[in-house]
């Protein structure tokens, strides 16, 4: 079995297109001292450091995690990275918090980060390799074809894309930390928006944010000094699938389906629509919301965009999905998955502030990347397991 | 007062020598003769292109050649309007993902000779080789793909390659 593990504090930076006021170190160190600060915890506190983020091709630093060492106080003590790609958020923390559960340390801090404004996104997952003409433009262009088969093998209205956008833009408004604050935004306008990989709109991809994300995980016998109480960890579990095989499904992939059966059966969760109050998942292009419902087992195969549609996953609906505003209203991509399971346990906490879900007990943080290769995920509550 | 510096572009490059292996080198060398060389996996029968020597769901070696057709079909597809550092064409284009007949695992590729609002699911499309002399070890030898005119395939033929 193994040993409970809390999250005791929990940081993020503001996040925007460009944070030219920070370094990359300065940038990662705003969500570290605020992880920190609400553990009422020091650098000298910690005992191992864990940090993920996009691939290294993204800003052009070769492994960033050397330079960033002094800067997260990891002089003398274990630092590592993690590479799962656009789910690296969510793994750098399942691979924080197993040194806990795993009763090697007491108190660990994890940061990721992604600095877009100082990367070329684009060119970066625009690969020149020897199989394939250069015609894959960024991760729209990978994307979007999975989305157009979607939406054939579900029938799905084609406005679902839109609504998505609309209400985690919408929910993004009570997140003061979110990248796009968009007072006036409707559906018009996101229906207006150019389309740039269709069947994806502008209005329905992610913005280019830079930002980092923080947690300080600890043992049980660490979260009894913390000042506020903790989130704790009630399963978590990561799955991986070839980048390609025959017969791969990209709509709903199995690493994602058997990810997502492994955690609820950690938890003990037979029904997650109900059993689940919050949900942060990780959806970059609107149409990823529908498609993950249906791999995460809230809704039956080619259904979930009914749950968008009846307004299940809005703020006031059955299963809140993206109170924060999600992947669609702040990306920096390394710490994206972070964002999802910091903001998961954040509802458990009882700490979201205007983007709170009532009473949220049990919630699910979601990330996945390499082209849908690598799921990670976890589900806190606001009780020890 | 002097004005702030925030950053300076230093812009970076990449060559590199890829080491092909040996599936890949007669799939690139069936290019340079005009053909689309794939592999079968002994195990469930699924032919890959490129082949990669190995098939990632039994786990043995794919030794197997088999030439494949140059048609196909458009399982699904992306209009690009967005124009990126790199791109080889001018957009807007179509990329889409071309299941060669006999193959079980589609292709990207460009998709040209059509109006992109007239692009479908199913549409059949044929390869568009450079001239005999162009022909080299590299899928550029393939300029692109286009309708072939026949009528569509049914979506139940190609909806597990999705
Ligand atoms: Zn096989």
């Amino acid at each position: 079995m193994a040993n409970p593990c809390a999250i005791a504090g929990i940081g993020q930076t503001r996040h925007a297109s460009q944070r030219a006021d920070v370094s990359i170190a300065g940038l990662v160190r705003e969500a570290a001292l605020r992880a920190l600060e609400d553990a009422a915890l020091t650098f000298a506190d910690i005992d191992a450091v864990v940090i993920g983020k996009a691939p290294d091709m993204f800003e052009g630093v070769m492994m960033p995690e050397l330079m960033l060492a002094d800067a997260l106080g990891a002089a003398g003590k274990p630092m590592l990275r993690v590479h799962t790609a656009g789910s690296v958020g969510g793994s750098t923390a399942l691979v924080a918090a197993s040194l806990v559960q795993a009763g090697i340390h007491e108190r660990v801090l994890t940061v990721a980060f992604e600095k877009q404004s100082e990367s070329d996104a684009m060119w970066a997952l625009a690969p020149k390799i020897p199989f394939q003409p250069t015609v894959v433009a960024g991760a729209g262009g990978y994307f979007a074809p999975h989305i157009r088969a979607y939406i054939r093998r579900s029938g799905a209205p084609l406005d679902i894309g839109m609504r998505v956008a609309l209400k985690d833009r919408l929910n993004a408004l009570r997140n003061p930390y979110a990248h796009l604050h968009q007072e006036d935004i409707t559906l018009e306008q996101i229906a207006q928006s150019p389309m740039l990989w269709d069947p994806i709109r502008y209005a329905e991809t992610c913005p280019s944010s830079d930002g980092a994300c923080a947690m300080v995980l600890v043992s049980e016998q660490a979260a009894r000094s913390a000042p506020h109480r903790p989130a704790w960890v009630h399963a978590s579990a990561m799955r991986s699938e070839p980048t390609m095989f025959a017969g791969r499904d990209q709509v709903n992939p199995r690493a994602g389906q058997e990810c997502a059966a492994a955690v609820y059966h950690q938890a003990g969760i037979t029904d997650p629509r109900r059993e689940i109050d919050a949900a942060e998942i990780y959806v970059p292009f609107s149409w990823y919301e529908p498609m993950w419902m249906e791999n995460l087992g809230f809704a039956p195969e080619g259904t979930g965009w009914r749950m968008t549609l009846e307004g299940a996953t809005a703020f006031d609906g059955d299963l809140p999905v993206n109170p924060s505003g999600g992947v669609l209203s702040s990306n920096p991509i390394g710490a994206s998955g972070m964002l999802r399971f910091a903001e998961a346990a954040m509802q458990v906490r009882g700490q979201a502030g205007e983007h709170q879900v009532d009473g949220a007990k049990r919630a699910l943080g979601h990330a996945y990347g390499g082209g849908s290769q690598f799921f990670a995920m976890w589900i806190v509550g606001s009780e020890k397991p | 007062m002097s004005e702030q510096v925030y950053g300076i572009k230093v812009p970076i490059r990449l060559d590199y020598t890829y080491v092909v292996g040996t599936a890949p080198a007669r799939f690139l060398r069936g290019l340079a003769q005009g053909k689309i060389v794939g592999q079968r996996c002994p195990s469930c029968a699924k032919v890959y292109v490129p082949p990669r020597g190995s098939c990632p769901t039994c786990g043995v070696p794919t030794r197997d050649d088999v030439a494949l057709s140059d048609k196909g079909i458009v399982t699904t597809f992306c209009v690009v309007n967005i124009p990126f550092a790199g791109s080889a064409v001018k957009a807007p284009y179509v990329s889409a993902s071309v299941l060669l007949d006999g193959a079980d695992i589609p292709l990207f590729h460009l998709l040209q000779e059509v109006a992109t609002e007239d692009v479908r699911m199913g549409m059949r499309v044929e390869a568009v080789w450079v001239p005999n002399d162009e022909l080299q070890p590299s899928m550029n030898s393939i300029r692109y793909f286009r309708p072939t005119g026949e009528p569509d395939a049914p979506f139940e033929s190609f909806k597990e390659h999705l």
